[in-house]
């Protein structure tokens, strides 16, 4: 009983200090989620991961497990309160899906595909936003940006850079860029730091590389986002960069 | 037994989706042992009459659009929203990113080429809206048929699911917003 | 690591005290200043720019030599005097005039509930503002006359202490609580507290002692206690008559609580309103360091030493929220933290730190003085001792108001005559929309929990226009960081807006409620949980001021199609029937 808990009446062990989602990822189980990677600090914002813990409401990406624990995941209101989380995000941004590169490999859209999300559902936001192309191998299109802060975490965690901030408020939070002229060309990032490959939708691409995969062939084109994610451990890039 | 009516049209879209909807091929034989068409590129019947069914194409980018969209919620029992420009506007709806002040002078006073520059302005041109819309901004939507274009299986789908008196389901493997 | 050298105190080498200067100096943040503050704070570039975007009293491009801000609370706010300057000035609110003399826009409440109608101009309070006073206002501006020529009596912010009771009764001398709690020691004083089963006055009403206890405990070098000022809460001005007339006593308090935690230094988070008691604030700190209540060997106490800096917020009613707060002492956006771990073991800078409200600090110096059973023998099981509140709106007396908790609230209605009232927002817009049946309620923790704030609405008021000011408000001060909040608030804004201009039907109300429970549910923090709280009571409690608006049809476009066509209709020159929607 010690370090075991439940998650849909499913026992489960964990180690101590470990986040429901990490234990559940460890036993194959999916819980949806976008602003996590593990290996990369929790930040708990996107809300997909959502769960109920004996009834109170929590995010698994950064609740500790503690023996004994009743969580609900896979059920019926946990994914329509998902899905309608999704909608938001949809209807936040401008995400025109057949006009993205990203699509077919994109984590935000794939989850629609998970969850049944068949449309935006609220009235769209048309937000004007900022694409940045200055970079000579990275793509920045923030109409598409989620603020799940990957990138961020990403640049300062593995890459040892600081590229990437979230600035502004509320409905307005908006990716920026660490540098003078607040452009992605005139920062430090490179080509093959993890921040340049991380992001979960087409935010932030590889220039060039657009359609080496055809529409139709991509990963959740073939995949469902939960046997991928579950499947495939997320191997981070190491660099000699500690904090203090 | 009367036939199901089935009334459909393209608003700001490609007609990409009533060529996927074509692409349904040999089972349109079999669908219209069940089926008439009202309203629809393929009858050029001009005007909405009482449906069943109605399947709209394409997002609102203009007043005409508007009163087409409220033709067909008025006259459908069923209004489905078709294709991802139907869903969120789609490519259309890339005009959002600029003012349509900004567009209409890209294209018809500042725009590379334009001869005798001025924004047209005859009374049979319907009105450019400030922005591409959706369906549902305006009007109430019963289902939601995604993709750019949807598949003819989903087409399929929808409608025989539909004909048998079934809430309509989509397999995940038709399930695409591309 | 220097702790003591590295700490972003109070004083010009605070970024939001260096921003607020440019801001004053250029109306703006002028943008070749932002890299070289950068570098010289040792900062990125990126988190001053995201600090100057989080913060609504910093601006990138310049408001005018006189700039002024109408509170928008449903209290101390009046937009129709907004409108009635702009008009005398010509300006358009939120529009620098050409001439860059004045801006006039709005902001959220200021805490001047009991006297309004109020504004900020170049951060100093006006209150009690007048359509009378408008002309000779405007004059002022039109001749630039400096502020400090204008009549102080606009400037005067009364206490209006209309009923005191336990602590605002109680003259204490200076250093009386401290010393009282040198001379017992710290576990004595712990015990005392845990005896008053003092809860926190921010509104979360956590047990102070066990706070302390929790800090104490926790492994750490370095600890800080941080006291919130930061009194966003629209409706709520107590704090304010606090940090006025017995600023001493709530330092007094977070020294104790440092003498009892084991901490050196100390914040006081003062919001960006209420600049206008920084220098006395300041002097009161100067004369405890000259009475050894602060510095070093605090009352002859080796190594008891502890001192306060003061940190002025910039507008963003989310750093109330005591992990947003902390976020905001380290310079950065005001974004909540992830709890757990919580404050008591990783605050300020990652170690241990206790953060109060004024009003519990300065409870704790009076318990530490009484001792815990003087507070205990008032009030309620759960609440022990008294609140003192804040109460405006519809009433003949608007001030602050100290009663033992458990008092119903027909009696505070009736001691400030608004008997009258159709409803009372208890606890601000966070709180509980209470109807007229439910004025038999008791004001305390078991039943109506309250920060402090009572807003008072008369018969006459247009509950639904309320309810749409507080979901206004919530919107404009989510801080992004969530999905639910940051996406639902604006969507939440925009149904109710839609209703309140007789476009919404029965749909929108249910997909409202929908929304709303979802955002209420499913947010990370206290801003996005209680946002959906007024559009929700008003519905369960006056579901008519709904039902009066609602279209009795099935669909309602969410935006104005007429409206849509109006850019290209003038670009065409038409107006013929084709040419518009209806
Ligand atoms: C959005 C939000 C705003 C808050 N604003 C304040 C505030 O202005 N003042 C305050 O004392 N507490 C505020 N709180 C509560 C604090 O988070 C915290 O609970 C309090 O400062 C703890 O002090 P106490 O235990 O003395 O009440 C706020 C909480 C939230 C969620
Ligand atoms: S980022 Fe994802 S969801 Fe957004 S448009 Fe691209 S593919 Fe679609
Ligand atoms: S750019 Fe991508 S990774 Fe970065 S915050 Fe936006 S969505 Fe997340
Ligand atoms: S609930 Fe709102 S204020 Fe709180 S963290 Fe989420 S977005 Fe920020």
């Amino acid at each position: 009983m010690s370090n075991m808990f439940f998650i849909d009446g499913q026992e489960i062990a964990f180690t101590p200090g470990q986040t429901i989602m990490d234990a559940a990822l460890a036993a194959g189980i999916y819980i949806p989620h976008l602003c996590h990677k593990p290996g990369l600090t929790p930040q708990g914002s996107c809300k997909l991961c959502t769960v109920d813990v004996d009834g109170r409401s929590a995010s698994a990406c950064t609740l500790p497990a503690t023996a004994g624990m009743k969580v609900d995941n896979n059920t019926p209101a946990l994914q329509e309160v998902r899905k309608t989380l999704l909608q938001m995000l949809f209807v936040e941004g401008n995400h025109l899906c057949p006009t993205c590169l990203k699509s077919g490999d994109c984590t935000l859209q794939a989850l629609g595909y998970h969850l049944g999300m068949l449309d935006g559902h609220f009235p769209p936001f048309y937000p004007l936003r900022e694409v940045d192309a200055s970079h000579p191998d990275v793509l920045l299109d923030r109409d598409r940006c989620i603020v799940c802060a990957l990138c961020v975490r990403a640049s300062r965690e593995v890459d040892g850079k600081n590229v990437f901030a979230i600035g502004r408020r509320g409905a307005n939070a908006r990716l920026i860029v660490n540098s003078p002229s607040g452009k992605l060309g005139d920062s430090d990032l490179a080509a093959d730091d993890l921040a340049a490959h991380i992001c979960p939708v087409g935010a932030i691409m590889p220039k060039n590389h657009g359609f080496e995969v055809p529409i139709g062939r991509r990963t959740f084109d073939l995949h469902s986002v939960a046997e991928s994610d579950v499947a495939t451990p997320v191997t981070l890039k190491k660099t000699e960069h500690h904090d203090e | 037994m009367s036939k199901i009516r089935i009334a459909t049209t393209s608003l700001a879209g490609c007609f990409g989706c009533h060529m996927s909807f074509l692409d349904m091929d040999e089972r349109l034989v079999g669908l219209l042992e069940h089926v008439e068409f009202n309203r629809s590129p393929l009858t050029d019947i001009k005007h909405c009459g009482p449906c069943d069914i109605g399947l709209v194409e394409g997002g609102l980018c203009n007043a005409e659009n508007v009163h087409v969209l409220r033709e067909f919620r008025q006259q459908c029992k069923i209004l489905i929203a078709v294709g991802a420009c139907a869903i969120n506007g789609g490519v259309p709806a890339m005009r959002n990113h600029y003012e349509v002040q900004e567009c209409l002078e890209e294209a018809f006073l500042h725009g590379v080429g334009v001869d005798n520059p001025m924004i047209p302005s005859d009374p049979e041109l319907p009105l450019l809206l400030s922005k591409v819309h959706p369906l549902h901004e305006v009007v109430r939507v019963d289902y939601y048929l995604p993709g750019c274009p949807p598949p003819g299986d989903a087409f399929f789908t929808i409608l025989s699911d539909l004909l048998a008196g079934k809430e309509p389901s989509l397999p995940k493997a038709m399930l695409h917003y591309d | 690591m220097n702790i003591a050298s590295s700490l972003p105190s109070g004083g010009d080498i605070h970024l939001l005290h260096r921003l607020r200067a440019l801001q004053d100096r250029h109306q703006h943040i002028p943008p070749q200043t932002i890299a070289p503050l950068a570098s010289e704070l040792g900062l990125p570039v990126s988190q001053v720019e995201a600090v100057i975007d989080f913060y609504s009293f910093f601006h990138r491009s310049p408001r005018g030599h006189f700039d002024i801000l109408f509170s928008n609370c449903t209290s101390c706010g009046d937009l129709v005097l907004m409108q009635q300057l702009c008009d005398l000035l010509g300006v358009v609110p939120g529009v620098t005039r050409a001439d860059g003399l004045v801006s006039v826009d709005q902001t959220s409440c200021v805490g001047m509930c009991d006297q309004g109608a109020a504004a900020l101009i170049n951060g100093r309070t006006l209150t009690c503002l007048s359509a009378q006073q408008l002309p000779a206002l405007a004059a002022l501006i039109h001749a630039g006359t400096p502020l400090d020529e204008w009549p102080a009596e606009w400037f005067a912010v009364q206490d209006n202490i209309r009923q005191a009771a336990l602590l605002l009764n109680d003259t204490l001398s200076s250093g009386d609580g401290l010393r009282a709690a040198v001379q017992a020691g710290a576990e004595q004083l712990l015990a005392e507290l845990r005896q008053s089963s003092l809860r926190g006055r921010g509104g979360a009403g956590f047990n102070t002692s066990l706070k302390w206890q929790l800090c104490r405990a926790a492994p750490a070098d370095t600890r800080y206690v941080v006291c919130n000022a930061d009194e966003g809460e629209p409706g709520t001005f107590k704090d304010r008559v606090l940090l006025t007339r017995y600023a001493q006593q709530v330092f007094e308090g977070m020294a104790l609580c440092a003498y009892a935690i084991g901490a050196q230094h100390g914040f006081l988070y003062l919001r960006g309103e209420y600049r206008y008691l920084l220098p006395q604030l300041e002097a009161t700190l100067a004369e405890m360091r000259t009475a050894n209540l602060l510095g070093e060997n605090i009352l002859q106490q080796p190594g008891f030493n502890f001192d306060i800096s003061i940190v002025l917020g910039a507008g963003a009613y989310i750093c109330g929220e005591e992990s947003a707060l902390l976020e905001s002492l380290e310079q950065k956006r005001g974004v909540p933290r992830v709890r757990p771990p919580f404050p008591v073991t990783h605050g300020y800078l990652g170690q241990p730190t206790v953060v109060d409200n004024v009003e519990t600090l300065l409870a704790a110096t009076h318990i530490a003085l009484h001792g815990g059973q003087w507070f205990r023998d008032h009030g309620t099981q759960d609440s022990s001792g008294t609140k003192i509140l804040s109460v405006s709106g519809d009433c003949m007396a608007p001030g602050i108001y100290e009663f033992p908790f458990g008092i119903s609230l027909q009696t505070l209605l009736a001691a400030c005559g608004g008997q009258d009232a159709q409803a009372v927002q208890v606890g601000g817009p966070s709180g509980t929309l209470v109807s007229r049946a439910e004025f038999g309620r008791k004001l305390a923790f078991e039943d109506l929990a309250t920060g402090g704030s009572i807003m008072i609405y008369g018969a006459q008021r247009d509950l639904l226009a309320v309810v749409r000011n507080f979901t206004h408000f919530f919107a404009h001060e989510s801080c992004g960081f969530c999905t639910p909040c940051r996406v639902g608030t604006p969507l939440l804004r925009q149904y109710l807006d839609k209703i309140a201009s007789g476009h919404g039907t029965a749909y929108d109300r249910e997909e409202m409620a929908r929304l709303g429970k979802l955002v209420k549910r499913r947010s990370h923090c206290g801003l996005g949980q209680t946002a959906a709280n007024p559009l929700l009571d008003l519905l369960e409690k006056f579901p008519q001021v709904y039902a009066e608006r609602l279209l009795h049809q099935d669909y309602e476009p969410f935006f104005d199609l007429d409206a849509a066509l109006a850019t290209t209709r003038t670009l065409t020159h038409r107006d013929d029937a084709e040419a518009h929607l209806s």
